[in-house]
């Protein structure tokens, strides 16, 4: 294991943390998991994972005071940050995701210009959007320029994000509908789908973002 | 586009990977963690992980064995068996699962499926229904590893849990399960046609044509197997062939790929011709760093 760089992964209590863990200590880092402000305050990038319901994130990030300290580290100290699935919509200004039916809105991280809707699929597609499905890139560079064959991940979920096209740094088609895949812009990186659990793709980008962290020391 | 996903279903009874033939007979087959690996180096894009004593045993899924296999697994895990609270739940995901798979205690209390959804997200929530086939030709949902009739339609008792907020169904056959007879149609078409959450079919895959027949006829967003998948070295890989000679679209990423082979009629890979053989061309794969 080096530890020439820490990596913090955000403990916030119903992440799969592990996995995203576990995808680190394969290229050879040792990721920190933590709840703890100190830890997230002194590290050198910041990885906020996924799985849960968006609400039922935030309130949990405020309960382990974490909510302030995220928006710390990415917007003063410009730490790079990388959000997986749900880490992906929590760095969004709103969410529409909570009761079914029920048109209230949920305040997000706001690290990001963004809103987070259900995905408007006609009724012939099924949601949640899950499985393996192709991206299309924008930006290739520094995360997405070594995806191999025909650039597959997985995705989990039923609502997206919407941003401005700038910040799009791929798109992935579900029911004719362009859903953005990943989102970059500065020190920011985040994808909508687990590149932890993508096998070589996944592995390849994680790589790539572990060498974004080092060249920003 | 959406792949069509081909899922390894893994039973485990007394910490042993088995074949379970109609939710009766069980043989052995071996040590999880190995299953895992095989399966995900052989381009598997999901693992379902089930516990069948664990419910009788009143407890959850061998968290040191879940850490185990989860370490080695880079594709989404499900796990099941005894998951019965919110508890529960955060302490699987914790050990490494990506969604949890619950089945009698969305009986006991649909309310908990809602409450885990509603935490959790839908998408983590994969609920399974057991179902058999009675005499008329009704379909009955049957809890307690098969054992407890419900007097409840699959169709139905799915639409249900859909409102409730489960993210996925696992549909398995009871009178299919280990019989090789091929997939239910029947009732994975009623039920699939019903909810608008993704349908997984298992039970009852006997030949590695029967997948696309799956997904094709009865309209299932994925395929799962589990006693298919043993003996046969890429057993995954195949399927997936298959349903490439059927139209469906699904994820390569091994090297190794089965689409230009001939198969017999049950589904088998046949030996290449010698002609074949000898104009075949030899590339030498570096291991990628990366």
């Amino acid at each position: 294991m080096v530890d020439r760089i820490k990596i913090v992964i955000v403990d916030y209590g119903i992440g799969n943390i592990k996995s995203v863990a576990t995808s680190f200590s394969q290229l050879g880092y040792n990721a920190e998991i933590s709840n703890c402000e100190k830890d997230i305050k002194s590290s050198d990038a910041v990885v906020l994972p996924g799985v849960g319901a968006f609400a039922e994130a935030v309130s949990k990030l405020k309960e382990n005071n974490l909510f302030d300290v995220c928006r710390q580290v990415v917007l003063e100290d410009k730490k790079p940050f990388l959000g997986i699935c749900l880490g992906m919509q929590l760095i969004a200004e709103t969410s529409e995701e909570g009761e079914r039916n029920n048109s209230y809105t949920s305040d997000g991280l706001a690290l990001f210009p963004g809103k987070v809707t259900r995905i408007p699929v006609t009724s012939e597609f099924r949601l949640p959007h899950i499985g393996w499905n192709n991206i299309t890139i924008k930006i290739t560079e520094p995360f997405l320029n070594n995806v191999q064959g025909d650039g597959c991940f997985y995705f989990v979920h039923s609502y997206h994000l919407e941003c401005e096209e700038k910040y799009i740094a791929a798109t992935v088609n579900y029911g004719g509908i362009e859903v953005v895949a990943a989102v970059q812009k500065d020190n920011i990186f985040a994808t909508q789908f687990h590149p932890e659990k993508s096998q070589l793709n996944g592995l390849r980008l994680l790589r790539r973002f572990t060498e974004f962290v080092e060249q920003s020391q | 586009m959406l792949k069509t996903r081909v899922i390894g279903c893994l039973v485990i009874k007394n910490n042993l990977v088995v074949q379970s033939i109609g939710f009766k007979k069980y043989l052995p087959i071996g040590k999880p963690e190995i299953a895992v690996e095989y399966l995900c180096k052989w381009d598997v894009d999901e693992i379902v992980i089930i516990d069948i004593d664990a419910t009788k045993e009143c407890r959850c899924f061998d968290l040191e064995t879940l850490s185990i296999i989860s370490k080695n697994c880079r594709v989404p895990l499900t796990v099941g068996g005894g998951i019965k609270s919110i508890d529960d739940i955060y302490t699987i995901i914790r050990n490494g699962a990506d969604k949890v798979c619950i089945n009698n205690a969305a009986y006991q209390n649909i309310d908990f499926i809602k409450q885990a959804s509603s935490i959790y997200g839908a998408q983590c929530i994969v609920v399974s229904i057991d179902v058999k086939r009675s005499g008329e030709g009704e379909y009955y949902v049957y809890t307690n590893n098969g054992k407890d009739s419900i007097s409840k339609k699959p169709e139905e008792w799915a639409k249900k849990l859909e409102e409730f907020g489960a993210g996925e169904i696992l549909l398995n056959s009871i009178d299919r399960d280990g019989s090789k007879k091929g997939f239910d149609i029947e009732i994975i078409k009623k039920v699939s046609s019903t909810v608008n959450i993704p349908v997984i079919a298992l039970g009852g895959a006997g030949k590695f044509s029967d997948f696309a027949i799956g997904v094709l006829e009865g309209g299932a967003s994925a395929i799962a197997a589990s006693n298919i998948f043993h003996f046969v070295e890429h057993a995954t890989i195949i399927a997936k062939s298959h349903l490439t000679l059927s139209d469906i679209d699904v994820r390569h990423e091994s090297v190794a790929q089965y689409d230009h082979h001939t198969f017999d009629s049950n589904g088998r890979l046949l030996k290449l011709k010698t002609l074949d053989t000898q104009e075949l061309q030899f590339d030498r794969f570096e291991k990628e760093v990366i």
